[in-house]
Formats: C-alpha cells, structure tokens, sequence
C-alpha cells in the first residue's frame, strides 16, 4: 500500500497526513511541488492543509497550476485515488477534479476549533469506517472554508450520495452546510476539517483514524 | 503593451468582505450606503501582439475563477 503526500511551498499539515497515512499501514512518498510525475504504484494522493503559495491569488489556485497537479489531474482521469484536506481541498476545486470553490468565511474570521461533523453517506473508501448519521469531532482550521456551489451542482451532489460530511452547526457559511465532498466515481475525497488531526490520543480525539483504516482495508493485499 | 482584468464574485454569491466594508461605512454615519462589492484589479505589462483573447485565456485557466467570479478585460 503507497500513498504520496504532495508537498507546496507553504503546506503545513503534509506530515501530519503522512503519518496518519503511515499509522494505517501505507508506506508514503513525500512528493515536491515541481515533480512532474508522481511515483509508480501509488494507490492513494495525498493533497495536504496549509497556505500553498502563500494563498496568492485564490487559495489553492497557484497550487492548482503547478507541475505535480497536472500528473494528479492524470491520476484522478485514470480512477486513481485522492484526498484533499483544507487546502488540499480547495486545491482540487482550482484544478477542476472536485466541483464548486471555497469562499472566505461568512464570519471573516479564521477558524481553529473542533467542531461535530455528521457523516452523510457510508458508501466510499474513505467514510466506509462510519455509518450514515454518525457526529464524529474533528478539527477545522481555516479561513477559506466557505463552499459554495450553484444550484444545479448542489442538486447534483445530492442525487448522486456524494456529499460526504457536514457540519452540525455550520461555522463558516457554506451551503448545505457541506464540509467535504466526493467526486462522481466516489474515490476522491475534498473536505475542510481535518481527520489527520483527530487520528492519535496524542491529539486529543482519534475520530478521524477510522477514515485512514478504512483506505487500508481497501488497498491492502488480500 | 497593458492590460487590466478586473475580477468581481458573481452576483449572488454572498461577498462577506464587501459586507463587512458596507457595516463599516454605515457605522461611520454613510448612511446611504446599501451594497458594497470587492473585488481585484490585475494589471498586466504585455509582449506586443498579445491579443484580447489571449487575456480571456489567461483569466478562465488562473486570473478568476469562474465557478463563483466573472471577470472584465480593459486594454490600457
């Protein structure tokens, strides 16, 4: 089982993503910004929080732009799989693999707390480890948080099972209250709060390992 | 040769800094203030024969992002 955590300039959460990666048994790859090409036999991308770029121009969008994001575009077009945290999400919004975008927060304010996250759907390799209902806690912290789709991809989202999280008192505005999406073959994951941080004792919750052990049980050998 | 793109959200996409601003300025005493909009300006220095069209390319693939901005191109 691989996994590769690419690393921007200004990504802060890329360890933290690896070792939860590495706790769930993956062996991980860091992989640097200007790679063109990302390891053979990787199962799983790794788009980790932080301020890539400084957060120049739009979160995400200069990230978006840059070499390795080109061969995770290929990745994704291929049915591989990948996990956008933060600003990993917003990432794979500026590149077009997820829909919508991520506004500033309704409130303006940066957003470092816990907050209760309802899992909408059980049917993917990354919510497999919850059940339809669930209120898990776990960590945001971000000033960009605000999802923001139109109507029809809303509706879209909806009818297809692929809104994944939301939060039970939304902190940042977003529409439908929605805090982490899948994509249309349900093997890409976007969301804002942060399971990576909510996988040790240490952290002071471990709701989040269970989106880890899932992954491993889908990519480890039979 | 230059060129300024002006990026706006779209309309009915909720612009909490333009809401803020609006606060703002009520609670100065302008009180005929009723919506405020901010948005970004770019200027671009160009290669002659840089064309119009290149500028809306440059404005779908990075300038703006067109899920929730619309943006404007003025030759200078």
């Amino acid at each position: 089982m691989r996994a590769a955590v690419i690393v921007f300039p200004g990504s802060n959460c890329d360890r933290d993503l690896a070792v939860a990666f590495e706790r769930a048994g993956f062996s991980v790859d860091m992989v640097w910004h200007k790679d063109a090409t990302l390891p053979d036999g990787v199962d799983i991308v790794g788009v980790p929080g932080g301020f890539s770029y400084g957060d120049y121009l739009r979160c995400g969008a200069i990230a978006a732009q840059s070499p390795i994001c080109k061969a995770l575009v290929q990745h994704t077009e291929r049915g591989g799989y990948a996990i956008g945290i933060c600003n990993g999400f917003q990432v794979l919004t500026e590149t077009g693999i997820l829909p919508g975008a991520l506004l500033r927060n309704a409130g303006l304010k940066y957003i470092c707390r816990t907050v209760g996250l309802r899992v909408q759907t059980s049917d993917s390799a990354f919510t497999e480890g919850y059940n339809a209902g669930d209120v898990i806690d776990i960590p945001i912290a971000h000033h960009d948080g605000n999802y923001f789709a139109d109507d029809e991809t809303l509706a879209t989202l909806k009818d297809q099972d692929r809104v994944a999280f939301t939060y039970d008192q939304n902190p940042n505005g977003s529409r439908d209250d929605i805090a982490g999406i899948l994509s249309g073959n349900r093997r890409v994951l976007g969301m804002m709060p942060h399971p990576e941080r909510a996988a040790d004792s240490g952290h002071g919750g471990t709701d989040g390992a269970a989106l880890f052990r899932a992954l491993s049980g889908v990519f480890a050998p039979a | 040769m230059k060129a300024r793109v002006h990026v706006m959200l779209k309309d009915g996409v909720l612009d909490p800094q333009g809401e803020a601003v609006r606060h703002a300025l009520g609670a100065m005493g302008f009180d005929k203030v009723e919506g405020v909009r901010q948005g970004k300006v770019i200027d671009l220095e160009l290669a002659e024969g840089a064309t119009e069209a290149d500028i809306t390319d440059m404005c779908e693939k990075l300038l703006a992002n067109t899920v929730i901005e619309r943006f404007e191109i003025e030759m200078v």
